[in-house]
């Protein structure tokens, strides 16, 4: 941080008290309260850019590149639903709530997901029809709050999620601010205008795994058994949880590390709570491997996302497929800079826009405000979301066949290396160019 | 009368069978015997129907009920009517923790005493309770009304949004941000109205309300000792 060409040479800057940990000091004096923001978390995490993807020469034989086939479609929920959820693409759009984001992005979200043939997500409020209408496939999130929940909607879904946390706020509930709650919000929510509305961080009738096992039958006698149920964890002891998730009756398995987006949650929650993504993927597999339900039980994994690569290195570590939600939202447009002079007047920057919470984003994504809703073009904002679905799939498949691999769930953890040992224990891959893996010998 | 007897039929059955009711009602009344505590029984039901459920039920029984009328004969299990959208659910004994839990419609009558956290997160379902309601009962009740005929334990009402409570009884404590209030003529006729509709008989001067300060309605500095 001293090096900054404003800074006199020979000031050196805390490492520990440094300028953002001073403002923060500053702001809790000023005002006494925590600070709530969106996003997720912000300090620099392992993450899968420390691994690399060992591409065959001589031991191994590739695919070529822009001939052979490498399938990229997936099943979910072959375990009870009599039908299970086909994506053409092992990644999905995963939930966010109409009220956090404005009734345009969630059917641009829709839109998107729909050109390439995968599914997206309800989130807490409930499913509106915008979104049910420009969505073939959609998964309703079942949620503490259950605002919005109603038997005829869950019987209109693809698929079921049951949210126990997610990775920006695991153990935690959500808050939707008052400025964000217009009449139709309200009414979709059955409470009054402009208060703030609080997603508890339990579900009110029932606790644990055992009461979870009986409330999922509930849910499949509702829809007939004829749709898969999810159960989504926030990441950290993953391991456990997902061993409890499989033993309550999920088809399918959602973890979300905690670099995973919230739209309002307190800053400390977001960087202190969870663990990285990267060190949830092996702890979710080795449980189901145990339990003999690796693939049988399907693993969506989410937080952190960008990239081709995150979702080969996802899936090489067992993952059946990835969920997005910031990466796709800053395909829709969120953070853009051509609103810069926007932000700087609300005290942000393009790139560092968080205040989801607040309702004024410029983009029209994160708001209720009529006039800045107007911003996005559902329909443009959603060719814009498939052309990066598709890119995510297309350089998930050239790494994939450079690997050998004609099918994106052919990768494996083989195919990986570590850079720095942190990665190298918590993905269970070699450190680059050693057979090492921490904590198991050589 | 349709009767099932679930000794020698399966809860997925039952629950087909009355969900089938929803594309062509060929029978309005049902009766089924020995449910013996049984969860998800008479789960999902969307059509104008009547059950009668000669036994005590377990989990969830009459979850998400739409339009359909259902009497349980006996005590209910955790969460009975749970998220109800309309129709009504008469328990004849006691019902366990949850119930009515976030129900958004319909009447859910229980003639003996409910467990904790009886209609939490309620968002518009009308419970009236012949008996005493355990701790927390009405946290963060959004809509509709709660009727103890007997007492109600700790923490009544806490976080609660715009749910209207009535309690004959003692109760235990008031939880954050629930007062009592006046009872004022409207009120009285709500009352009735709804002991009524229970078919309970009781002197609606000898209940007391209670309802949201809305002190908690927006984030303050100021109430976080409230939390």
């Amino acid at each position: 941080m001293s090096d900054d060409i404003n800074v006199k040479p020979g000031l050196r800057e805390s490492a520990t008290f440094d300028r953002n940990t001073m403002t923060e000091i500053r702001r809790a004096a000023e005002t006494g309260i925590y600070d709530i923001r969106g996003f997720g978390a912000k300090r620099k995490l392992p993450h899968f850019d420390d691994l690399l993807f060992l591409g065959a020469s001589m031991s191994r034989y590739p695919l070529e590149g822009y001939r052979e086939k490498c399938n990229t479609s997936v099943t979910l929920g072959t375990r009870y639903a009599k039908k299970p959820i086909v994506l053409d693409i092992p990644v999905t759009i995963a939930g966010m709530s109409f009220g956090a984001l404005s009734a345009n992005a969630k059917e641009a979200l829709g839109r998107g997901a729909s050109l390439m043939g995968t599914s997206t997500t309800t989130g807490d409020g409930g499913m509106t029809p915008e979104e049910r209408g420009q969505s073939t496939k959609l998964v309703y999130q079942y949620l503490p709050s259950r605002y919005g929940m109603n038997p005829d909607d869950l019987r209109k879904a693809d698929a079921i999620e049951v949210v126990l946390g997610q990775g920006a706020k695991p153990g935690g509930g959500g808050m939707l601010l008052g400025q964000k709650i217009t009449d139709r919000v309200a009414k979709m929510r059955t409470l009054p205008m402009g208060v703030d509305q609080r997603s508890a961080c339990r579900h009110p009738d029932w606790t644990g795994p055992d009461d979870l096992a009986i409330k999922i039958q509930e849910l499949r006698e509702i829809t007939d058994w004829q749709v898969p149920i999810y159960i989504k964890v926030g990441a950290t002891r993953t391991y456990y949880d997902v061993k409890l998730a499989v033993k309550a009756g999920a088809d399918v398995i959602v973890v979300d590390g905690m670099q995973g987006g919230t739209a309002a949650t307190q800053e400390v929650f977001i960087e202190h709570v969870g663990i990285p993504t990267l060190a949830a993927i092996p702890q979710a597999v080795r449980a189901l491997q145990e339990m003999g339900m690796h693939r049988k039980v399907q693993l969506i994994v989410s937080g952190g996302i960008r990239n081709g690569a995150d979702v080969a290195k996802c899936m090489a570590l067992g993952a059946d497929a990835v969920a997005i939600g910031t990466a796709a939202l800053v395909a829709l447009g969120c953070n853009h800079p051509k609103y810069e002079e926007e932000f700087k007047k609300i005290g942000s920057a393009a790139g560092f826009y968080d205040d989801y919470h607040e309702g004024k984003d410029p983009a029209g994504i994160s708001t209720q405000d009529p006039e800045l809703m107007k911003r996005l073009d559902p329909v443009a904002a959603g060719r814009h979301l498939a052309n990066y679905l598709n890119v995510l799939t297309l350089e998930a498949q050239t790494l994939a066949r450079a690997c050998g691999k004609n099918d994106l769930r052919n990768l494996e953890p083989e195919d990986l290396v570590a850079l720095t040992v942190e990665s190298a224990a918590m993905a269970n891959v070699p450190l680059a160019g050693t057979s090492w893996i921490p904590g198991k010998g050589f | 009368m349709k009767t099932i007897n679930l000794a020698e039929s399966t809860v997925r059955d039952l629950n087909q069978a009355l969900h089938d009711q929803a594309i062509e009602c060929t029978e309005r009344e049902w009766e089924v015997l020995e449910p013996k505590g049984q969860h998800n029984i008479a789960c999902g039901l969307d059509q104008n129907i009547s059950v009668d459920i000669k036994g005590p039920t377990g989990y969830f029984c009459a979850g998400m009920n739409k339009k359909a009328h259902i009497t349980i004969h006996g005590n209910a299990g955790q969460g009975v009517a749970e998220n109800m959208m309309s129709g009504s659910v008469r328990v004849k004994g006691n019902a366990s923790q949850a119930a009515g839990a976030t129900a958004h419609g319909g009447l859910l009558v229980i003639e003996g005493d409910a467990g904790a956290r009886c209609g939490i997160s309620m968002k518009g379902v009308d419970i009236v309770v012949k008996g005493s309601v355990g701790h927390m009962s009405c946290f963060m009740g959004q809509a509709g009304s709660l009727v103890v005929c007997g007492d109600a334990g700790d923490a009544l009402g806490d976080s609660l949004y715009e749910t209207h409570i009535y309690v004959k009884g003692e109760v235990k404590s008031l939880g954050a941000d629930c007062i009592a209030k006046e009872m004022r003529d409207e009120h009285i006729e709500e009352l009735s109205e709804l002991l009524n509709r229970a078919g309970v008989d009781e002197d609606v001067t000898a209940f007391k309300r209670y309802g949201t300060a809305r002190q908690l309605y927006n984030f303050k500095v100021d109430n976080t000792a409230a939390y």
